[in-house]
């Protein structure tokens, strides 16, 4: 049996880059508009005061004078979350594996993880000051942390545990034991479940470290500036460090679901033009 | 006739589940070697948990259950025989022929060796050609074929079949039943076989096994002496229909309200 995989046309460069243009058009008219909205039409038109929100030209000129202070609290604020993210997602990960492993386990603790995950846990954020020293990044890396354990814990173990029944009863014909059966079966059945919590608490994380910092800590940091600028009144300023979070939150949600694209080539959902 | 040709005997093997239900009932079964066993009976007659007890998968309440002349625990530790569900149950972050590897990865086979066997096995169902594509780049059919393969990587005594084709079209099913005869001369083995379809038990098999419903007990052992090798003709044989008639005939003396049911969404064989 012979069967050709089948091939997309190919189009030539100039159609590819109309339809491109074509598609995205509607989405850069919005961005468009958003700006000429927020330079022009909010403080002359509508009258918005500079504190309440200070014109594009101005926050665009702050960022990138400022651009060496802001990115360097940028990086040490995202350290903080970075390191939380790592933290949370890891422990979580093992305890799903724990909670997967032993069910009774599981089945006692699991209501308490779903309703810890409804708590606002960012409200513990002034008590790991306490407890790890508001000056220390660990504070923040701690609350973060916290933040990440819990949608990663739901995820993986639902994950964990969505393996359909005959891949079991498969590998126990094989005399496959519990461990080569997680290796095999369990672990890659939950990675598409475990990489939407992951995004989930990259958002989290970020959350977690920006809100950390508002309850004291190094100067250095970037929800410490976003604060103190305020304060001083320098609302350029303080919208340039915002700036700095959206993207280093988005390109920090960008970097996992591009691994997340790379380790999971492999699923259906891939298949392109379906 | 001599017991090592023996590859499954089951004796007084009864099976009741924790909520009360007798599933299964003093079943005695033998399988020889060569052998295509069907079990036949309607929905809920316990056939699929008879072939899950043959595979120790599932353990029986009481009865004796041996297969390849030792017990059944031992036999699927030394992986004795290769089984095939209904869903291919194929991996999806594994490629076809790293599916078809996974028994050989389990049986500890270096890498050559196992490569051999993979392109024997994708010769052996026709799908040489697709090691590398994933299983939802295949059609159903061919995924099927695919978890045939697996199940005959390492040559197993005995094939356990749980509806491998109910879920596919008229026109696969009858290519994949020619396929899988073939596969079953070429390879030796013994075959049990679930399937509710009349036909296509009487058209694969040595011995069909007829089974009634509530608690599943086995009423009656049908021969098939059709000629091997089995063709699209066997199909148009007047005896084929003879035997056709034989199984239902067994089927409607169990005088359950669900033979009737099934027989009706089945439509004339």
């Amino acid at each position: 049996m012979t069967t050709m995989p089948y091939l997309e046309p190919r189009q030539t460069l100039p159609r590819r880059l109309l339809d491109w243009v074509v598609e995205w058009l509607p989405a850069f008219v919005v961005f468009a508009l958003g700006l000429v909205t927020w330079q022009w039409i909010l403080p002359d038109v509508v009258g918005i005061e500079r504190f309440l929100l200070p014109r594009f030209s101005a926050v665009a000129e702050t960022f990138w004078t400022e651009r060496d202070a802001l990115w360097s609290a940028g990086w040490f604020t995202f350290k903080e979350a970075l390191g939380g993210w790592v933290a949370g997602c890891s422990l979580a990960f093992l305890a799903a594996l724990v909670l997967a492993r032993w069910r009774p386990l599981g089945r006692a603790l699991m209501p308490y993880a779903i309703a810890a995950n409804a708590i606002p846990i960012i409200a513990f954020a002034p008590i790991t000051n306490a407890w790890f020293g508001t000056f220390s990044p660990t504070s923040k890396m701690a609350v973060a942390a916290v933040l990440c354990f819990f949608p990663v814990l739901v995820n993986s173990l639902r994950g964990l545990t969505s393996v359909r029944p005959e891949s079991i009863e498969l590998m126990r014909s094989y005399a496959a034991s519990e461990v080569s059966i997680f290796w095999r079966v369990r672990i890659p059945t939950s990675l598409p479940f475990v990489f939407s919590g992951l995004k989930v608490a990259s958002v989290l994380a970020m959350i977690g470290a920006i809100v950390g910092d508002y309850f004291g800590g190094s100067i250095e940091a970037l929800g410490i500036q976003i604060r103190s600028s305020v304060g001083l009144s320098q609302f350029e300023y303080a919208w340039a460090a915002i700036v700095v979070a959206s993207i280093l939150g988005l390109l920090f949600y960008g970097a996992i679901s591009l691994t997340e694209r790379l380790v999971l080539h492999w699923h259906p959902s891939r298949r392109r033009g379906e | 006739m001599s017991s090592s040709e023996l590859v499954v005997s089951l004796k007084g093997v009864s099976k009741a589940f924790a909520a009360g239900v007798l599933a299964l009932e003093s079943i005695d079964l033998e399988v020889r070697r060569g052998d295509f066993v069907s079990l036949i009976g309607p929905s809920g007659c316990g056939k699929s948990t008879l072939l899950r007890i043959i595979g120790d998968i599932t353990e029986p309440t009481s009865g004796e259950v041996v297969v390849n002349g030792k017990p059944a625990r031992k036999a699927r530790e030394d992986r004795d025989y290769g089984i095939v569900f209904q869903a291919p149950v194929l991996f999806d972050w594994r490629t076809v022929e790293r599916n078809i590897a996974l028994p050989l990865e389990m049986e500890g086979w270096d890498r050559s060796r196992r490569q051999a066997r993979i392109a024997e096995m994708l010769e052996l169902v026709e799908l040489t050609g697709f090691e590398k594509h994933y299983p939802w780049q295949l059609s159903g059919g061919m995924q099927q074929r695919v978890s045939i393969a697996r199940a005959l990587a390492f040559s197993p005594a005995l094939l356990l079949m749980d509806e491998p084709f109910g879920a596919l079209d008229e026109m696969t099913r009858e290519r994949l039943n020619l396929e899988l005869l073939r596969i079953w001369a070429e390879t030796g083995s013994s075959v049990v076989f679930v399937t509710h379809s009349i036909a296509e038990a009487v058209f694969l098999s040595t011995h069909v096994v007829v089974m009634t419903p509530r608690p599943g007990r086995v009423s009656a052992c049908v021969e098939i002496d059709l000629p091997q090798p089995r063709t699209q003709e066997t199909r148009e044989d007047p005896r084929f229909f003879e035997l056709v008639t034989e199984v239902r005939e067994a089927l409607h003396a169990t005088g359950a309200d669900e033979v009737e049911e099934q027989l009706a969404a089945e439509g004339p064989a």
